[in-house]
């Protein structure tokens, strides 16, 4: 295959697949809205996806905040007398506009993508989505919908406590390492932030919970082979929605943020 | 005449450049069970798959009491498959239910019945196909190859369904096991009164399913007749089948497509 022919195919899957992927949203969302709803199914997923991924987003955001803290203070340290004092606004700024949305979205892209497109996958390989069809049964609303819903509903949830515990994190470790005092600590971060910082990160946390559940949807859906394409679909749903989630992180920062 | 409960016209259906389907014409009486016979990769699953708009022919039509099937909407769609059951090769049970909820899903899901009602349904069904009450909050997983296919018959039957698809029902049985499946096909497809849409490549099977045997060989239908006849054919193609010779006219090159 010649450079040309090798372009050319390349850009034409490239189309192929950014309509594929429009016509599944389009269709996933549409199905959000129509009845009948399954408010069982829906539940548990926001179980698996929310409650379930409170320990790792716990660690990521407490270890993100107390890293930020410890890095401000020995950072600041070398360039300014006195920006020690900034650290309880770095940390706050940081986790809620950025570090807790961002790190969270990641690692829930990578236990929470990976599970769906994994089990929607193996329904696709063993055939059960065509049992669900022949059983009257739509697998958009049954299987995609209930997913898509739960993320887009748990992540805001999810990210707020994150800001929480990494806003704790830092508190931690400017108290109890670098001896700051506990009540102008909390004074700075409470006066400091600002409810943009917050909302910023909630409207991103709405985005890759959607992203993240469509993602692993999509990929499973469609997932061909057996267990190698489910394996396949599995990294491909992560990889995706690692990409999409860095690519509209900076889209959402530069609509709240640009100058 | 009487209308055909299934009747598929000039259907072709290729995948890239195999041609899986090339002009099959098939006609299914009410009442009737025939069996598609053929090699692995002559089209069967295919065939099924288009009637039950998993997949869409390219051409040709398909008509289920002289409506078309084809070119509906979804809602049609559903409405259509609320009155086919279906028995997958291998079962396609839902692995995070239980063997009650796997049998009652259509009655639940499908028709909005309540789960109570259901569960007593999916239980006699189960009973029906001699799987005990007990099994009823198992999981797929825990199960055998021939309960998972009981499982996956009592499902099918669950709706009282006017049509019944059973794929490749007897692989993957022993052959004692694969008579058994094979006996509650024809008991459970005559007592709900259902037509019967059956593949398969096993002989025994086809002959104990069928009232009328179909061979399908390059996307065509080559031969169809009553099951009697089978046994006095001249089609050399089907008598290589059905003796399971390697040598004969059926050119397995191009079969596997």
């Amino acid at each position: 295959m010649s450079f040309l022919q090798l372009t050319g195919a390349t850009v034409l899957g490239f189309f192929r697949a950014v309509g594929h992927i429009t016509h599944f949203t389009i269709v996933a969302v549409s199905h959000c809205f129509r009845p009948p709803f399954y408010f069982q199914l829906i539940w548990r997923q926001i179980v698996e996806i929310g409650y379930y991924s409170l320990p790792v987003v716990g660690l990521t955001t407490v270890f993100a905040g107390m890293v930020l803290a410890l890095q401000s203070y020995t950072g600041f340290a070398r360039f300014a007398a006195g920006a020690e004092s900034s650290i309880a606004k770095v940390v706050v700024l940081s986790i809620t506009r950025e570090l807790a949305p961002v790190l969270a979205g990641l690692m829930v892209a990578a236990r929470v993508g990976s599970s769906i497109a994994a089990e929607i996958g193996t329904m696709r390989v063993t055939e059960q989505i065509d049992a669900l069809t022949t059983l009257a049964t739509e697998p958009f609303k049954y299987l995609v919908a209930p997913r898509v819903i739960a993320g887009i509903a748990t992540l805001p949830v999810l990210i707020l406590i994150g800001d929480v515990i990494g806003i704790f994190g830092g508190y931690i470790v400017a108290v109890y390492k670098l001896d700051f005092n506990a009540a102008i600590y909390l004074k700075n971060t409470w006066e400091f932030v600002q409810f943009t910082d917050v909302f910023s990160g909630l409207v991103k946390a709405t985005v890759f919970g959607f992203v993240t559940t469509l993602m692993g949807c999509y990929q499973g859906y469609f997932s061909k082979g057996g267990a190698q394409g489910v394996g396949t679909a599995t990294i491909n749903a992560v990889v995706s929605s690692a990409i999409l989630i860095l690519i509209l992180n900076y889209m959402i920062t530069a609509m709240f943020f640009g100058a | 005449m009487k209308t055909p409960k299934i009747k598929l016209k000039n259907v072709h259906k290729r995948f890239g450049d195999k041609v899986v389907l090339d002009g099959l014409d098939l006609e299914i009486m009410p009442g009737e069970s025939l069996v598609i016979i053929g090699g692995s990769g002559t089209g069967k699953s295919v065939t099924i798959k288009c009637i039950l708009g998993l997949l869409t022919p390219d051409i040709g039509e398909i008509e289920i009491d002289g409506q078309s099937v084809l070119d509906i909407s979804p809602v049609e769609r559903n409405t259509i498959n609320a009155r086919i059951g279906m028995l997958f090769q291998h079962a396609a049970l839902f692995d995070s239910l239980s063997v009650w909820e796997n049998v009652a899903f259509g009655l639940i899901e499908g028709q909005g019945m309540l789960a109570s009602t259901a569960r007593d349904i999916a239980l006699e069904k189960m009973a029906a196909v001699g799987l005990a009450e007990d099994t009823a909050e198992m999981h797929p997983s825990d199960l055998s190859g021939g309960m998972r296919k009981r499982v996956g018959l009592a499902r099918a039957i669950a709706i009282n369904p006017e049509i019944i698809f059973f794929d490749e029902p007897t692989t993957g049985l022993d052959p004692i096991m694969g008579d058994i499946i094979n006996q509650l096909i024809v008991e459970t497809t005559q007592n709900i009164g259902a037509t019967g849409l059956s593949i398969t490549h096993d002989m025994s099977s086809a002959r104990k399913i069928a009232d009328r045997i179909a061979m399908l060989y390059k996307g065509k239908i080559i031969w169809h007749g009553a099951v009697e006849e089978i046994e006095k054919t001249k089609n050399e193609f089907l008598r290589q089948f059905i003796n399971g010779n390697s040598e004969g006219p059926i050119d397995f090159e191009t079969a596997i497509i």
